[in-house]
């Protein structure tokens, strides 16, 4: 039996459309779970769910930051043994500049979706016991931080606060919690922001690995974590950043 | 777009540097108080009041206030 197989295990991404979660989406198949991706764009959750390997994945197109959405979204769901939160935006945003529907937006994707959809699997009883959770954070609010990123930041580690609770919580049934949190990764999410390509490039130098990160390589620490290899891990945050926070 | 309106704007940004110095022709970049967080709260000012998207590397050729306005108001056109 390989520790690191995901065979007969039923997992929940979110933000499978693009970047980190179609990774973890795809990573995942590839060791042998079944999964559910649920991405705000049909067409584009369609075509991640076209290069899952093996069959009975099930695609559910929902708007997670509205509650009401997300919550029929739990109630279809089958049992499942693992959750991986990866839904996030950033944009880089002076505290100066910033306003009230900045601060909401930020904490509504990168917090509060993560807290309500946790809280209702639960109460929806759809967690089997042994899952595991897995929570998309940063280094950025956790282990260093950037201008234009205050809101960004306390999102992410507010997450981090929310997971480490929910991890002692949830103990008792051999549910884990963990966090990852990813450097800079190569997703569309950065080539559409505001960061022009030579500021890219000069940026990707200061990581002692001298590039970002791919996102199937936040994906197989998120396999890790979904494996039945790390059942003794809980309540940690696992950096994958090129060496930048070792400076 | 209002040519004052945006040298205020621009100067909102600056904290050392009073208002009264910024002019179409000052040059920014040569400013004591310049820095790469100022660079990003003019992106940032540009994108709230003219929901015009600069990315820093359209921004880096200009270096007088005038210039800027000029390639904002080329976006806004």
């Amino acid at each position: 039996m390989n520790p690191f197989s995901l065979t007969g295990k039923t997992i929940l991404v979110t933000g499978a459309s693009s970047g980190i979660g179609r990774a973890i989406a795809v990573v995942c198949s590839q060791m042998g779970a079944t999964l559910i991706v649920t991405g705000r764009n049909e067409s584009r959750l369609s075509e991640t769910v076209s290069m899952l390997e093996g069959d009975g994945h099930l695609q559910i197109t929902a708007d997670l930051t509205n509650l009401q959405e997300m919550e029929k979204l739990v109630e279809s769901l089958p049992k499942i043994d693992g959750l991986v939160n990866n839904a996030g935006i950033a944009n880089p945003l002076v505290l100066q500049l910033t306003e009230e529907n900045d601060v909401n937006d930020i904490f509504q994707t990168n917090t509060l979706v993560p807290v309500h959809l946790t809280r209702l699997v639960l109460q929806h009883k759809k967690l089997n016991k042994g899952a595991s959770l897995v929570y998309i954070s940063s280094i950025n609010g956790n282990n260093c931080a950037y201008i234009g990123s205050s809101i960004y930041a306390a999102s992410k580690s507010a997450l981090t606060g929310f997971m480490k609770a929910v991890a002692l919580e949830l103990s008792p049934r051999g549910i884990r919690a963990n966090c990852i949190n990813p450097g800079m990764i190569e997703t569309d999410l950065l080539k559409a922001g505001s960061i022009g390509e030579e500021e890219l490039e000069k940026d990707r130098l200061k990581y002692p690995l001298k590039r970002y990160g791919k996102p199937e390589e936040v994906a197989y620490a998120a396999t890790y974590l979904l494996s039945d290899a790390t059942q003794w891990m809980t309540g940690t945050s696992l950096v994958i950043d090129g060496g930048y926070t070792l400076q | 777009m209002d040519a004052n309106e945006f040298i205020k704007n621009f100067a909102a940004q600056f904290d050392d540097t009073d208002a009264s110095e910024f002019t179409p022709e000052t040059r920014f970049r040569e400013l004591d108080e310049w820095s790469s967080l100022n660079a990003l709260a003019i992106l940032n000012m540009i994108g709230k009041k003219y929901s015009v998207m600069l990315k820093p590397e359209e921004m880096k050729p200009t270096n007088t206030v005038q210039e800027l306005f000029d390639l904002v108001q080329s976006k806004l056109s």
